[in-house]
C-alpha cells in the first residue's frame, strides 16, 4: 500500500471533438497528483474509476443537437451504469449537454439567447450544496465562485414543473450571478431559465454545469475555485468506506 | 427491415421545430433581418430543421413506424422540440435527386 495507490482515479471520456480532456487530465495529474485515464468513446471499459468526467468540447461535432450523438457512444452505457451505482460523475459544458441528452439530467441546453459564443470569467452562486456533497462538500450555501464559461449553447431550458421540482428538491446548485452574488438578468450570460448554471441528479452524484472548473485550477491562470469541486470529491471519497476499500485493494 | 422482394423505398421529410413557448433567438434574428430589408409586416419567424431521409420499408405502415421511431430516438429532443413529417414512396431513388 502506497500513497500513490490511494490517489483517486478519474476516468475522462474523450469523444471525437472533445477539447477539454487534456486540461482536466493536467489538473488531476499535475495539480492534484491523482491518476487520470483518458477513455475513448468507443471503449466501454472505464477502468474502475472513483469518478468520471465528461469534459467540454464538441462531441461528434455537436451535429443535430449538442450531445445528441454522443449519448449513443458505447462509453455512455458504462457511464450510466457507473452513475446508477452511485459513482460520482461531472459533466462540464459539452459534458452537461451530453448528460441532458442521455436523460441522466433533466432539461436541455439551447443556443445562447443573444446568439453569441461567450468565453469569459463568470461569477456563480452556490446554492444548497448539501444536496450534492460529492461535488460541493467543500462549499457552503451562498458561496460565490468564479469560473470560466466558454459556450454558444448554454441556455438551460426545462418546463415549469421540472424547474419547480429542481428548485424544491435543492437540485439547482449553481446560478449565474453578478460580482455581489445577485442572480440577475444582466448577470445571466446565455438566457438560462432562472439563471441556472448547474444541476444535480436526484441522488446528488451526477453534476452538470456549463462553466469549466478545470480552467480555474491554478492561481497562475486566474483562479482556483475549480479545484473546490475536486477537493469536495476527495473529501467525499475519504468518507466512503467502500470507495476507499476499492482503491486500496486495486492499488 | 423487411424481406427481399417486398421492400419499397421511401422518402421522409422530417421537420423539427422548437416547442411553442421556447425562445428561438435564431428565428428572432432572422425576423429582424427581414424587417430591416423592407418587410415591416413580418411579425414572427420560427426556425427549425428539415431532414430528408431515404430508406426502405415493406409498406407504408412500417415506413410510418420507422420514421416515428427515428424521431423519438434521435431526430428530436422532446424536452424542447417537436417533430412532424411527410412520407411518400420514393420514385427518384435517392435524396440528392429529390432536391430541387
Amino acid at each position: 500500500m502506497t500513497d500513490a495507490a490511494r490517489a483517486p482515479r478519474v476516468a475522462i471520456a474523450v469523444f471525437p471533438g472533445t477539447w477539454s480532456e487534456r486540461d482536466f487530465a493536467h489538473v488531476v495529474e499535475s495539480v492534484l497528483g491523482w491518476e487520470a485515464r483518458l477513455v475513448w468513446h468507443a471503449d466501454d471499459d472505464l477502468g474502475a474509476p472513483d469518478a468520471v468526467v465528461l469534459p467540454g468540447g464538441f462531441a461528434h461535432g455537436d451535429h443535430l443537437r449538442t450531445g445528441a450523438i454522443a449519448r449513443f457512444s458505447p462509453i455512455m452505457r458504462s457511464v450510466e451504469a457507473f452513475a446508477v451505482a452511485g459513482g460520482p460523475v461531472i459533466g462540464s459544458c459539452n459534458g452537461f449537454q451530453v448528460l441532458t441528452e442521455a436523460g441522466m439530467l433533466p432539461g436541455a441546453l439551447l443556443r445562447n439567447d443573444h446568439l453569441e459564443f461567450r468565453c469569459e470569467w463568470q461569477s456563480l452562486r452556490v446554492e444548497r450544496p448539501g444536496s450534492c456533497s460529492v461535488w460541493f462538500g467543500d462549499m457552503a450555501d451562498g458561496d460565490l465562485i468564479r469560473l470560466p464559461i466558454s459556450h454558444g449553447e448554454g441556455r438551460y431550458v426545462a418546463d415549469e414543473a421540472t424547474l419547480d421540482m429542481l428548485e424544491r428538491d435543492g437540485r439547482v446548485v449553481l446560478r449565474y450571478a453578478d460580482a455581489d452574488g445577485r442572480v440577475t438578468d444582466e448577470a445571466n450570460p446565455n438566457g438560462s431559465q432562472r439563471g441556472i448554471a448547474g444541476i444535480v441528479n436526484e441522488r446528488g452524484n451526477v453534476l452538470g454545469l456549463m462553466p469549466h472548473p478545470e480552467r480555474a485550477s491554478e492561481a497562475e491562470i486566474g483562479g482556483t475555485d475549480g479545484l473546490r469541486f475536486l477537493r469536495s470529491l476527495e473529501r467525499w471519497l475519504q468518507e466512503q468506506p467502500a470507495a476507499a476499500e476499492r482503491r486500496l485493494s486495486s492499488g | 427491415m423487411g424481406g427481399i422482394g417486398l421492400t419499397m423505398r421511401w422518402l421522409a421529410e422530417v421537420h423539427v421545430a422548437l416547442r411553442s413557448g421556447i425562445a428561438d433567438p435564431e428565428g428572432q434574428s432572422i425576423g429582424s433581418a427581414l424587417r430591416a430589408l423592407g418587410y415591416p409586416t413580418v411579425s414572427e419567424v420560427r426556425s427549425g430543421k428539415l431532414m430528408r431521409i431515404a430508406f426502405e420499408a415493406d409498406d407504408s405502415d412500417a415506413a410510418e413506424a420507422a420514421v416515428e421511431e427515428m424521431c423519438r430516438r434521435l431526430l428530436a429532443n422532446p424536452v424542447m422540440e417537436t417533430a412532424s413529417w411527410e412520407l411518400r414512396a420514393d420514385e427518384q431513388q435517392d435524396v440528392e435527386a429529390a432536391n430541387p
